[in-house]
Formats: C-alpha cells, sequence, structure tokens
C-alpha cells in the first residue's frame, strides 16, 4: 500500500469512528482518532497477520492498552475482513460483538481485552516473553497513552520488558498531550518521556504519529534493534481530523450528536455520509 | 413518577458545602473529575483538591497519607477502580490503621451500561465487605447521598460509598434524616420482604405495590448501609419467612450474601437473591441491560412469587 492509499484508509477509518460514535451515542472520540495513523500503518504494512485465520499462531500481535480507542481498532478490523462492517453500527448495544472495549472472547481479531488502563505493557511482555520461550519469530505491539502513563503498572511493566531484553516488543506512545481532565503536564506531569523511556533501558524513537513515512521507518527501524524494547514516541492531535475536535479535552469520552457527525463527516470529504 | 436526581451531582454539592466549613476537608480524584463530579469541589477549593491521574493505587495511599495528618479525605474515581484496582493499598494503607479516608466510588453496578465489563464494577461490594473496618454505603437517591456524605464527613475512620452513573428517582423528602446504622423501611407487610440497596430500590418498591394488588403484602427494606448491616431488620424481614434481596452487583458477597448470613444465624428462613449470577455483563444501555440480566421490578415480583410457591410446596 503507498502513501496515498494509506491516507485514503485513514481517512475513510476517521469516518466510520465518526458514525460508529454518533450511532452507539457513547465513546471516546479523541483518542481514536489521535491513533489512526498508528493502528493503520500497523496493520496495512508492518505487521503480519491473518484476517482468514485470527488464530495463527506465528501472527504478530496487538495490544491496544488504551482499550478506549477501540473504535479504530475495529473500523480497521472490518475493512480487513476479521468481521462484517455491519457489526460496526451495533458498537455498545447489548448484544452486540463490539463491546466498548476491547474483548478478545467475542471479536475476532483482539489478541488481548483491555480497558482498564496501565495493564497493556504487561500483558504485552507475557506475549514477548512465550515467542522467545517458544523460538518464534512473531512481533509484539502494543499502543499506550500519554495519560496512562500515570499508571505504576506502566513503570513496572517497562522493566520487565528491558530486564528480559524483549526486543520483540514495540511500544507506541499516542503522545496527544491530553487526558480526561486536562493537559498531561498539568495532572500528573509524566515528562519527559524520551529521558525516562531510556533511562528505563529502552531504545527510543521520537516521531510525528500522523506521518506514516516516520511511522514505517521506525516500526521498521525497530526490528533491527537487539537486545532492548523499543518505544516510538508518536507525537499526535486528539481528536485529530475533526477540526472543532482538536486538541480539545472535552472530546475525550463525549461522541458527536449526529448533527455535530455529520459536520465532521463533511470536513472528511463524506458528502453524503459513510457508506455503512 | 418521582423526580429523578443525580447522586454524583449531590455529592459534589456537599461536598462545597462541606468544605466551606471545615478547612480540615481535602478531596483527591484519578482523572475522572468530571465524571465523579469532583471538578465542582476542585472549581470551588482548587488548593484542597489534587488530582492524582490516572493513578489509583496512588491516589489511596496518599489519601492514607493526608488521613494520617489530621485531614479527612474524599478520594473518588469509578468504583471498579477505587476497589479492585487499589484494594490491598485500601485494606492495609486505609482499613488497618482506621484512617478517615471516604471513597466515594461512583459508577457502581452493571449500570454503568455501554463501556461494558472493564467498567462495571460488580463485585466491589464484596471484595469491600470482606475487609475490616470499613463501612460500606449504597445509597438509593441524591437525597440519602447527601446524609451520607454528611455522616461520613462526622464519622472517624474507613468509608466506601457507592454511587450511580444513572441518576435515580427522588425517594426521601429533602429533611431526610435517619439513623445511619438502620435500614429504612419503606414499606409494611407480613407475608414477605424484599431488601434492597441501590438504584434496585425504586424497582423493589414497585415490585411490592404490583404484589400488594394481589393482596400480597411485602415489606421494604432500604439497606443503604451494608456493612456493618442492620441485623434487627434482617431479623423482621426473615420473620416474614420469605425474603428476596436485590442488588446491581454480583449474587455472590453483596447485599444477598451479607442478609444471608444473618439469617443463617439468627432466623433461618428461605432467601432468593436477584443480582448478576456469576457471569460477566457486556456493553449496552442499562435499560437493555437490567432486561437481559435480570434486574427490573418484574423479575423481582417474580422472584418474590416464586419463592412464595416455594416454600408453601415445602410446608
Ligand atoms: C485504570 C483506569 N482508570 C481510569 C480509567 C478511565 N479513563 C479512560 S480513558 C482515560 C484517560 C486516558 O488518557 P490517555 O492515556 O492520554 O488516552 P488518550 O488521550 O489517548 O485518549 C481515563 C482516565 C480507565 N479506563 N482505567
Ligand atoms: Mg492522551
Amino acid at each position: 500500500m503507498d502513501n496515498d492509499e494509506l491516507k485514503e484508509t485513514a481517512r475513510l477509518v476517521r469516518g466510520d469512528v465518526i458514525e460508529m460514535l454518533a450511532r452507539a451515542g457513547s465513546g471516546h472520540p479523541g483518542g481514536s482518532l489521535s491513533a489512526v495513523e498508528i493502528i493503520v500503518t500497523l496493520y496495512y504494512k508492518v505487521m503480519h497477520h491473518n484476517p482468514h485465520n485470527p488464530h495463527d499462531d506465528n501472527r504478530d500481535r496487538f495490544i491496544l492498552s488504551k482499550g478506549h480507542a477501540a473504535p479504530t481498532l475495529y473500523s480497521i478490523l472490518s475493512r480487513l475482513g476479521y468481521f462484517d462492517r455491519t457489526h460496526l453500527w451495533s458498537l455498545r448495544k447489548c448484544g452486540s460483538l463490539l463491546q466498548g472495549h476491547p474483548y478478545t472472547f467475542d471479536t475476532p481479531g483482539i489478541d488481548a481485552s483491555t480497558g482498564s488502563l496501565g495493564q497493556g505493557l504487561s500483558f504485552a511482555n507475557g506475549c514477548a516473553l512465550s515467542a522467545k520461550l517458544d523460538k518464534r519469530s512473531y512481533r509484539i505491539y502494543c499502543v499506550i497513552g500519554d495519560g496512562e502513563t500515570n499508571e505504576g503498572q506502566i513503570w513496572e511493566a517497562a522493566m520487565t520488558s528491558a530486564r528480559y531484553r524483549l526486543d520483540n516488543l514495540c511500544t507506541v506512545l499516542d503522545f496527544n498531550e491530553l487526558q480526561i481532565d486536562g493537559r498531561i503536564q498539568d495532572i500528573k506531569n509524566p515528562l519527559p518521556f524520551r529521558e525516562k523511556w531510556e533511562a528505563f533501558g529502552w531504545n527510543v524513537f521520537e516521531i510525528d504519529g500522523h506521518s506514516f513515512e516516520e511511522l514505517n521507518q521506525a516500526l521498521e527501524q525497530a526490528k533491527e534493534i537487539k537486545g532492548r524494547p523499543s518505544i516510538i514516541i508518536a507525537h499526535t492531535v486528539k481528536g485529530k481530523g475533526v477540526s472543532f475536535m482538536e486538541g480539545k479535552p472535552e472530546w475525550h469520552g463525549t461522541p458527536p450528536t449526529r448533527e455535530e457527525a455529520d459536520i465532521a463527516l463533511r470536513e472528511l470529504g463524506f458528502v453524503d455520509g459513510v457508506t455503512l | 413518577m418521582n423526580k429523578v436526581s443525580s447522586l454524583r451531582s449531590a455529592y459534589a454539592e456537599t461536598l462545597i458545602e462541606l468544605g466551606k466549613k471545615h478547612e480540615n476537608l481535602i478531596v483527591l480524584d484519578a482523572d475522572l473529575a468530571m465524571s465523579t463530579k469532583t471538578v465542582l469541589f476542585k472549581n470551588t477549593f482548587p488548593e484542597r483538591f489534587f488530582d492524582m491521574g490516572i493513578s489509583e493505587a496512588d491516589m489511596m495511599g496518599t489519601a492514607a497519607g493526608l488521613a494520617s495528618s489530621g485531614k479527612i479525605v474524599f478520594a473518588s474515581t469509578f468504583a471498579l477502580f477505587a476497589s479492585g484496582r487499589a484494594w490491598e493499598q485500601v485494606r492495609s494503607a486505609i482499613c488497618y490503621p482506621k484512617l478517615s479516608v471516604k471513597i466515594v466510588a461512583t459508577h457502581g453496578g452493571i449500570s454503568v451500561g455501554p463501556d461494558g465489563v472493564s467498567h462495571q464494577a460488580a463485585e466491589d461490594i464484596a471484595i469491600m465487605r470482606a475487609v475490616p473496618n470499613i463501612r460500606i454505603i449504597v445509597p438509593s437517591d441524591a437525597t440519602q447521598t447527601r446524609f451520607f456524605i454528611h455522616e461520613a464527613y462526622k464519622t472517624p475512620g474507613p468509608f466506601y460509598i457507592r454511587l450511580t452513573r444513572p441518576a435515580l428517582p427522588v425517594i426521601y423528602e429533602d429533611r431526610y434524616n435517619f439513623n445511619p446504622l438502620s435500614a429504612n423501611k419503606l414499606k409494611d407487610g407480613e407475608d414477605g420482604a424484599i431488601i434492597a440497596c441501590g438504584i434496585m430500590v425504586f424497582p423493589s418498591l414497585k415490585a411490592a405495590e404490583k404484589l400488594q394488588k394481589e393482596g400480597i403484602g411485602i415489606k421494604v427494606f432500604d439497606m443503604s448501609c451494608i456493612k456493618p448491616v442492620d441485623r434487627k431488620a434482617v431479623v423482621e424481614a426473615a420473620k416474614t419467612g420469605h425474603v428476596v434481596t436485590c442488588e446491581d452487583h454480583s449474587t455472590i458477597g453483596g447485599l444477598g450474601d451479607a442478609v444471608g448470613d444473618v439469617i443463617l444465624s439468627e432466623h433461618p428462613c428461605y432467601i432468593s437473591k436477584v443480582g448478576l449470577s456469576d457471569r460477566f455483563a457486556e456493553s449496552g444501555s442499562w435499560n437493555k441491560l437490567k432486561e437481559k440480566y435480570g434486574l427490573t421490578e418484574e423479575r423481582i415480583y417474580k422472584e418474590m412469587k416464586n419463592l412464595l410457591i416455594k416454600v408453601r410446596q415445602k410446608t
């Protein structure tokens, strides 16, 4: 897939996310939109995976530790053929295949059940240790939030990854500078990230998290780093792609109304709404 | 129709009221101040509010330290994270030394709805009940919430107060004032008793009214204080011979078991528990979930009728 195709995919995913959230009447637009390029690059360019065999032992694993960005992952999984697109419109509803936060048991293609923040990196370490034990070459990808690094467990896990030299693990930090109650600097201030992760024994990349070139390059280079886990600090914009949501903490966990969704969709180039 | 009112707003308003009078009142939150409504306290008393970020364990430990230095601390986050994520900190740092930390846990039960299992606390009462020295309160409306926030401030030692995400029908008058350790008898009757808490009190009352129309007299107790449980009220209920408990919580370890323990040791009778039956729920609106998981007025009504039939057949 070339750059233009990736960009078009990202646009389509954003359209799905807006439509899903408007229909669900609850959910998290801001952190779903900031992570679109990250997850698109992983699924369309970097990861080895097979939509027709979601349990393939040799697949790369994906752990969405910031589980509230589930709509982005669901849109991508459906577009790749893991499940039918019609499920997107029952997100968060009783009886749906698609839970508010990722659930391995029901949803094809979900490798880790998440939603309680701070736990995904430990899970990813477990997957990475298992791959090493079994001498398998698959890789583990984990996406965490910047606010999520408030959780002590992230740093406990960070030490584990380095201690066991988990070079088959690559974490992407969605650095959108906001959590729920405000700017990350004003809440617990987890900065500086680069120096912290380096001090914890990680190999660090710092890139523009909306640039497919930079994401792809860092993810490919991370494969060559031996003896250490890698983290990509990806600078992003919360709510990216919808002007009235960008950089606004209010849009963390408030879904768009139908009218707001229609404005957002027009802005994203869907003149007649998304194709259902 | 009763007026509907938010328990979380009642909590925040009471915090501000208390904060005006008491300099030693401190509020902590864990990046959910908008949802728990402690943001209203923050806006009024920024210097006595600390947003700990997404760090529930850290918040409970910090609350313990503040309380050990003479502060009365209200610490809030979602019930699952307050109880589950920070359980051992609550147990060892707060409850063991009997510190005045008032955990006000919002979004209790599966009535949280569409966020799904990762955010639905259906086991919190069970795991908190197992810890000594802590009082567990599940208010059934906004008025009772106000009362218990005052009570928690006044009473030394740890509290776990569980609030709902949905606003609830107002059951009590504004001047509501009662014994914090006693259950509230909302309806009398001689044929059976329903003991409920929180969001399930109102539907319990409705179920009892429906039974009354059929000539079946049912007592309804609002057991807002689950620990220590009102043993006298439970015995009074047990004397009818038929007790149904009802809660937005697992049937393991919650109100049903607190009541069951008393019944077993003081006045054995048949008991039936309405709640989430040893399974996880799912995402969905509360309206849909309560139908699917059996937390409705209809279900309480049926449970009581079945119990009456079962006992009649056995005796
Ligand atoms: C343990 C835990 N505490 C609190 C929450 C509630 N919560 C959901 S998202 C969120 C903020 C996340 O911020 P960040 O990690 O920066 O995510 P993003 O900005 O990418 O959306 C919080 C506090 C949670 N899901 N899990
Ligand atoms: Mg963020």
